[in-house]
């Protein structure tokens, strides 16, 4: 592209600028994502509603094209890591601005896993779903997920595994909580490569997620129901 | 890559006819599955592999697998798969015993090269490992898939908690041990190299 043709993002219409804000972090190029962030903001827009029309809509996009066999894993942490610059400009902002907050979350990586793509990808859709997350990283023993669970007063556990090796300790999690009866104050989501539906209904999670869209659509629909039970209790 | 290596990619090994046992294997096991029938005068196996490539597509692995035994089982007395889990999650060993076959114990090949007790005792969670199959072939099952090639700026992302790289040597070859260790620096891993020969392979085809 020659200079003559550069997009000049300030130059942009709030609705020209959001369009063009989607097709960057298609594209993976996070200083421009991170550019616009800083325009929106500078025009007076909520931060909260930076993140969900341009940030969220645009990675919704990102999400819907990685199902269906369009961009592939290279593509998506690539977007991952634009939104990613956004988000970091966003998140002090919605701090302070107490933006809504549909549930909280536990996640991490089970004991013996050091892989942690699909687990951040998570959080981060979680994030921009308006959840809070408290990322406990990698190689994650029992006792870490229950004593976070506890501490943060959080609402769903997430757990993620890479290796075959390494998914059974799953259900070691899920079986601590049943003896400690605390497993029905917790939303269980599972997900990673090998998984699959029979085996997280198996253990005894509450669902699979086969990716990061899905486990955000599961987590809102899992939260409804919690709130539903408690409303009618 | 070679033209066998190539092959067993991206379309695999057709059976030759002879032989009472059918191995089923994986592309990536070819080379080691032939050199022991050599080795050993084991006439009696006849070798199909599927493509390599579904190291990388494990969902593929499992309808293959059972695509392959339907076709082929009034055709031999006995079918052996040579597959561990490979990411199938239990659903390769699950259908395995459903089609009454049986297969090669195990969570992968870098498993049973080791030697599966050795392999669950090492401890090696931060290691990323290599094949004799895998060091010829990084680039096209690892570098390329990843994206590595277009986004080198993706590294950290993928390996970043890796620590060594642990090239598994089924055979002597000097220049395939270079290749890995110049993969590992490329990886900005530690280089560690172990000789383990087939490993639980060879006693798994024995009693095959």
């Amino acid at each position: 592209m020659s200079d003559d043709d550069e997009i000049i993002l300030a130059d942009l219409n709030d609705e020209d600028l959001v369009a063009q804000m989607f097709d960057d972090l298609y594209d993976g190029m996070k200083e421009e994502i991170e550019e616009g962030v800083n325009i929106l903001i500078g025009r007076g827009w909520e931060p909260y509603r930076v993140l969900t029309e341009a940030l969220v809509g645009g990675m919704t996009i990102v999400g819907a094209d990685f199902r269906d066999g369009i961009l592939f894993v290279p593509e998506v942490l690539l977007a991952a890591n634009a939104m990613k610059g956004g988000m970091a400009i966003l998140k002090p902002l919605l701090a302070e601005t107490g933006a809504p907050t549909i549930g909280k979350m536990v996640i991490g990586t089970v004991k013996g896993d050091i892989h942690d793509i699909g687990k951040n990808l998570v959080g981060m859709m979680m994030e921009g779903a308006g959840f809070e997350v408290v990322d406990l990283g990698i190689n994650n023993a029992v006792d870490g997920y229950i004593d976070a669970l506890i501490a943060e007063k959080a609402d769903i556990l997430g757990m993620s595994a890479l290796l075959t090796t390494t998914m059974p300790y799953m259900k070691v999690v899920i079986d601590t909580l049943i003896e400690k009866g605390m497993r029905e104050d917790y939303i269980v989501l599972v997900g990673g490569a090998p998984l699959n539906e029979e085996f997280g209904k198996a253990i005894g999670a509450d669902a699979y997620c086969r990716d990061a869209a899905v486990a955000v659509e599961t987590a809102k629909t899992w939260m409804a129901r919690k709130h539903n039970r408690a409303s009618a209790g | 890559m070679s033209d066998l290596d190539a092959q067993l990619t991206d379309a695999g090994l057709q059976p030759s006819g002879g032989g009472k046992v059918l191995l089923l294997a994986c592309g990536a096991l070819a080379h080691e599955i032939l050199a022991l029938r050599a080795a050993n005068g084991w006439d009696h196996l006849d070798l199909q592999c599927l493509p390599a490539i579904y190291h990388n597509h494990p969902e593929r692995i499992t309808p293959a697998i059972s695509a392959a035994v339907a076709a082929h089982k009034d055709s031999y007395q006995r079918i052996f798969v040579v597959y561990a889990d490979c990411g199938t999650g239990g659903l390769l060993q699950a259908a395995c015993a459903e089609m009454g076959v049986e297969m090669i114990s195990g969570p992968h090949c870098y498993s049973f090269f080791m030697g599966n007790e050795a392999f669950a005792a090492a401890d090696d969670m931060t290691a990323f490992y290599l094949t004799d199959f895998l060091a010829r072939q990084f680039d096209a099952f690892v570098w390329r898939p990843l994206g590595l090639d277009r986004h080198p700026q993706l590294l950290d992302t993928y390996f970043g908690n890796y620590t060594s790289l642990i090239y598994l040597a089924q055979t002597d070859d000097a220049a395939l041990t270079e290749k890995a260790r110049q993969i590992a620096a490329r990886m900005g891993l530690t280089f560690i190299h172990r000789r383990t020969g087939y490993g639980d392979l060879t006693s798994a085809l024995a009693q095959a």
